[in-house]
């Protein structure tokens, strides 16, 4: 028995190893900054972006700062031992970067009010917290737009990660922006209950091109469903990253989040002691997220696709314009005079009209 | 038909690496070693998989390459649960922590390459045939390879003298060692078994089912694989039905919601466990019910000298 004791003591060790290496020491004047992703840096996708942003970090302020990265860590109980492991050891600065940890981001705030939180896609704020996202929803709009143009049957697939509200709000604008181009897109959706299950999201993709579904489109964070797509020659967007290895004959064009100015500037900010908690949407005017080069696509769709690129960003294309219908044919409130406001937007839960099918668990 | 057939290749693809792995597991538990170890050993071989196949080009080496990285894994449970007799669930839990951070480092400079995917079986008109064609005669190699793995374990157990020793070991290691088997030995080689096997599984995901890399590639599948085991009460033809339950259910619900049946995917994707739970059940309340469960399964056996 005491051997399977030592063991299952070994093992606990083994496990915490990855957070006892945030606790080393360092010179005072270097400011410590924590990073928590919610998946591997390698996906290549939503933590790898981050992590980009990281890099960037190191690259301009060389030796004035010190990260640390703990990657891989659940939303839940882990999330928040994580976070409280990088205050404890002296981050001053801490970016936790998936919408689940929001509430083990502000209990944690609460108990270290002098460490600066930054976290992103969340809508809970404190003195100590700031939130971040990026307006993804801006690139639906291309993406459904160019899409309904290069579908020859008209129906688009979409692989979910999980029915929360950024999700629905891409899922909405796609579809939006592909009904004025044909008002009879069909749209099938699948959720794969994960944010990154490369065999699932593989599988996803195979079942909607078997059932007829001709453009794929992702909110999950891995290549998978881009590799399915070249290899069954049809077409894809990226998601996160450009994906255009996984799929040169397959893209269209792929949302990259760019956290990289905004990174910077909060680092700079707390350096020079004016970090204030702040709630910062940006989208494409700011280049929080960017579109991927279009590709596999006439010329002339190339320029449609960058006009309502630039309209979106002159603001004279609006993605939720007034009237949005819902699915029952119910006319959405417009809060925000023309348009839905940001509360809107954020907290969206329902289908646009001409979806024919429902957001799981409502 | 089509989507028939279409269902049906999928099927296949998402049950191959929960077979592989769950194949080589049986083995150990049979030889009365569990080893939790699954998971770990899956990733190992799902990066040196792939590294092997990135760097030569070749499938056959990415596979041989997934089979050698499971086994030397293996064998350090081994050293570990065996040798050491150390408690097994401790050392596979451990072992699947260090099969996921090793495969994190190997696997680093991969993230973002891409191969091509092992070759499919094409036989002129056989492939063609309608709904059965692709089916029978046109998966890739590894398919045929993990239906040739399970029917060989199935006859090794039942019909020949080193079944017969192997599930003695599991069974009742003392008689086994007082008739003169060398027990430690004997688990170790099935414990190796289990690792090439599980190596193998974890190839296939970065060799034939999305040919690339990532890390966390196996996505719990290692789990599933040991769940699968004892789903299948410990016989190998209830292994390849389970295994291809697990696998229709995750592909069928997919199905379900792009065809825009209102099922809760939640519930769908939790399917192959909940189905776990009276199945094991089932096997307690009829002890005759076919259960083969090792006696000595998960006890470290020290012959006294």
């Amino acid at each position: 028995m005491n051997k399977a004791i030592m063991a299952a003591a070994l093992v606990l060790t083994a496990s915490s190893m990855g957070l006892t290496a945030a606790a080393a020491q360092s010179k005072p004047d270097k400011l410590k900054i924590g990073f928590v992703y919610v998946g591997p840096v390698g996906d290549f996708g939503w933590s790898y972006q981050h992590d980009q942003a990281r890099q960037a970090i190191i690259k301009e302020f060389g030796d004035r700062v010190e990260t640390t990265v703990l990657e891989k860590v659940g939303e839940g109980p882990d999330g928040e031992r994580s976070i409280e492991q990088l205050a404890r050891a002296g981050n001053k600065l801490i970016f936790a970067t998936s919408f689940g940890y929001m509430d083990s981001v502000i209990k944690v705030a609460k108990k270290y009010p002098d460490v600066k939180f930054e976290h992103a896609t969340g809508y809970k704020r404190e003195p100590n917290v700031s939130t971040y996202a990026g307006r993804f929803y801006e690139g639906r709009i291309i993406q459904g737009m160019i899409a309904a143009k290069v579908s020859k049957k008209g129906v688009l697939g979409y692989i979910g990660s999980f029915p929360v509200p950024e999700v629905i709000s891409g899922i909405n604008a796609t579809m939006l922006a592909a009904q004025k181009i044909n008002p009879n897109i069909k749209i099938k959706i699948v959720w794969v209950n994960s944010w990154f299950n490369p065999g699932k999201e593989a599988d996803a993709a195979k079942a909607l091109i078997d059932q007829g579904a001709d453009v794929i489109m992702q909110h999950t964070d891995s290549a998978a469903a881009m590799q399915i797509a070249n290899e069954r020659g049809i077409h894809a967007f990226g998601q996160d990253s450009d994906m255009i290895k996984f799929g040169p004959k397959a893209q269209l064009t792929a949302i990259v989040n760019n956290w990289t100015p905004y990174y910077v500037s909060r680092v700079k900010a707390v350096m020079d002691g004016n970090w204030a908690s702040q709630d910062i949407w940006e989208g494409l005017k700011d280049k929080m997220i960017q579109m991927a080069p279009y590709t596999n696509m006439s010329d002339d769709l190339k320029r449609l696709a960058a006009d309502t690129e630039a309209g979106i960003v002159a603001g004279t294309i609006k993605p939720f314009a007034c009237p949005i219908v819902d699915q029952e044919g119910k006319e959405v409130e417009c809060k925000g005079g023309d348009q839905l406001d940001d509360g809107q937007i954020r907290s969206m839960n329902f289908y646009v009209k001409g979806i024919d099918d429902k957001i799981p668990g409502k | 038909m089509d989507l028939v057939e279409a269902i049906l290749l999928s099927i296949v693809t998402a049950s191959t690496p929960l077979l592989l792995a769950a194949s080589g597991e049986l083995i150990a538990e049979r030889a009365g070693v569990l080893n939790l170890g699954v998971e770990g050993m899956m990733l190992i071989g799902a990066v040196c998989g792939f590294a092997g196949a990135w760097t030569t080009g070749s499938t056959a080496i990415g596979a041989l390459c997934g089979i050698v990285a499971g086994i030397a894994l293996a064998a350090l449970f081994a050293a570990a649960a065996i040798g050491l007799a150390i408690n097994q669930v401790a050392a596979g839990l451990a072992l699947t922590i260090l099969g996921t951070g090793l495969a994190g480092l190997i696997g680093a400079p991969l993230v973002g390459e891409s191969i091509t995917a092992a070759p499919h079986l094409s036989l002129p008109w056989f492939t063609d045939l309608p709904l059965i064609g692709k089916l029978l005669f046109g998966q890739d190699t590894l398919v045929y390879l993990s239906i040739g793995l399970i029917a060989a374990i199935a006859y090794v157990l039942a019909r020949t003298r080193t079944g017969l020793i192997l599930r003695a070991v599991g069974d009742d290691p003392a008689s086994a060692h007082a008739l003169g088997y060398n027990v430690a030995a004997i688990r170790t080689l099935a414990v190796l078994f289990g690792g090439g096997c599980a190596g193998l599984a974890g190839a296939y995901l970065t060799l034939a089912y999305t040919p690339f890399y990532a890390p966390g590639m196996t996505a719990g599948r290692g789990w599933i694989a040991l769940a699968l085991v004892v789903f299948a009460s410990w016989r190998p033809g209830r292994l390849v039905a389970g295994a291809a339950l697990f696998g229709a259910v995750s592909i069928l619900q997919l199905h379900a919601q792009a065809f825009g049946l209102g099922v809760p995917s939640q519930l769908m994707s939790a399917l192959p466990y909940l189905a776990t739970v009276p199945v094991l059940v089932l096997i307690s309340r009829v002890r005759r019910g076919g259960s083969v469960a090792p006696a000595a399964l998960g006890t470290a056996f020290v012959p006294e000298r």
